[in-house]
């Protein structure tokens, strides 16, 4: 099967898996929600909570995508819909790439929501303009998307799938959050040293490391 | 398996490993900077190379088992990833008895710290998630998919007193350290790797027992009311 053949059904199934956004509003509820019990935690404490603001954003962005991914998979094992999508003549390649650019589109959405509330709850600015946060955010999307996907699957079929996506996601993409925080944070608090490039590309390299082996393991995880 | 030569292993694991400890605390001599303190790297250090080698066999397993698909893959992978788990918690905990007298606190948020608490977390959360799927298949292949995604940490561990610069020392070379310390070092460390060997060769025993009776074909009819 050639790339462009693949690319195509991943297509096909992303604009199946958009028919389903409207599960978004109530995670950007929950989101939202994290967010402002975020800055009812800290009290106002303007210095801490401008400081933080990029940890505050992240985990609320993280703790929201738990919701969204396992959400993506609640639908397909219900009515054994993944049955269905198995028998389609489909590579379970794009599959997995649909489904997870879709979830990564959703993060990117949320994080859309979030930033102009944080900017708003935080009293932050972003010093490297408003492009590079986007930038940043999307990468750090992407990375909790793929291997966020993947472990939706293996949860959806197991007992007690609440809490195992969060026990095996939260530990996995540790590096992914410490790189996107410290990014956001150079940009909140200003970058004189340039290195916010170096997180960048840290992002980079686990986003291709994890969207990689997420397209490689998945096959095996939605056959069983 | 032949039971006899786990014992060996075992054995031959519990001798070297506490002839290197007396020898460590007794024999090796004092560290020049640290004094005596620094024969906890006799203890420290082994555990934490055998959790590493540990989940190496384990991440080895995994792909044994998507590839080739026999249940003596899965047994491996999962008496390995439970005993590197056992391990890692060992490291932790020997190194932050290590850290208190010489660093002034049990925990820094050090990167190689804390990537090697993330590897313990990753390993507690594959041996969680075998727990909770009962059909044996779908339980090895899961598991090999997660236990191949969480060997990503490993090259982190490694790495990360290199990348970032933290209070962690570096790895010594064999050539900057006193050759009696490096003969204690080493001998802990193959004593240490026997008893992985035998903790891992136990473990699978129990999980081929396990996997036995849940293959096994379910008991004919049973009498009324046995289930109660």
């Amino acid at each position: 099967m050639t790339v462009a053949e693949l690319l195509r059904q991943g297509v096909v199934v992303a604009r199946i898996e958009w028919r389903g956004r409207a599960r978004v509003n109530a995670v950007a509820f929950f989101g939202v929600t994290t967010l402002v019990l975020f800055s009812f935690a800290m009290g106002p404490d303007a210095v801490g909570t401008s400081a933080h603001a990029g940890a505050f954003l992240w985990l609320a962005l993280l703790l929201s995508s738990v919701l969204a991914l396992s959400e993506s998979f609640r639908v397909e094992t219900d009515n054994d819909a993944l049955e269905g999508l198995r028998l389609l003549p489909v590579d379970p390649v794009s599959l997995f790439l649909g489904k997870a650019f879709v979830n990564a589109v959703l993060l990117v959405g949320l994080s859309a929501v979030l930033l102009p509330l944080a900017v708003a709850l935080y009293g932050i600015e972003f010093k490297e303009g408003p492009l590079s946060v986007i930038g940043v955010a999307a990468l750090g999307s992407f990375g909790i998307a793929a291997p966020g996907t993947v472990y939706a699957a293996v949860t959806a079929r197991a007992r007690a799938r609440e809490v195992l996506l969060p026990i095996l996601l939260f530990p996995l993409i540790v590096p992914v959050l410490l790189a996107a925080v410290k990014a956001t944070a150079l940009l909140v608090m200003g970058d004189p040293m340039g290195q916010v490039a170096s997180w960048a590309k840290l992002l980079v390299a686990f986003d291709l490391i994890y969207w990689t082996l997420g397209a490689l393991l998945f096959a095996r995880v939605v056959e069983e | 398996m032949r039971r006899s030569t786990t014992l060996a292993l075992g054995l031959v694991g519990l001798g070297l490993t506490a002839t290197a400890h007396g020898l460590g605390l007794l024999w090796a001599p004092t560290d020049g900077h640290m004094g005596d303190v620094q024969r906890m790297m006799y203890v420290h250090v082994p555990w934490v190379w055998a959790s590493l080698a540990a989940v190496t066999v384990s991440f080895v397993a995994c792909i044994g088992y998507l590839w080739k698909g026999a249940w003596a893959w899965d047994l491996w992978a999962e008496a390995s990833a439970e005993v590197g788990l056992v391990f890692t918690g060992m490291g932790l905990v020997t190194g932050m008895l290590w850290g208190r007298p010489t660093w002034g606190s049990y925990w820094t948020w050090d990167p190689r710290l804390t990537s090697y608490a993330v590897m313990f977390l990753l390993y507690g959360g594959y041996v969680a998630l075998r727990r909770f799927i009962e059909d044996p298949e779908r339980r090895a292949t899961l598991a090999a998919v997660v236990g191949i995604l969480a060997y990503v940490d490993v090259p982190v561990v490694y790495m990360s007193v290199r990348w970032w610069r933290g209070m962690h020392q570096v790895q010594s070379t064999p050539k900057t350290v006193d050759p009696d310390m490096k003969l204690c070092l080493r001998l802990a460390a193959i004593g240490m790797l026997f008893l992985m060997a035998y903790f891992m060769r136990r473990r699978a025993e129990i999980g081929r027992a396990r996997l036995e009776s849940e293959l096994a074909p379910p008991p004919a009819a049973a009498p009324a009311g046995a289930e109660a």
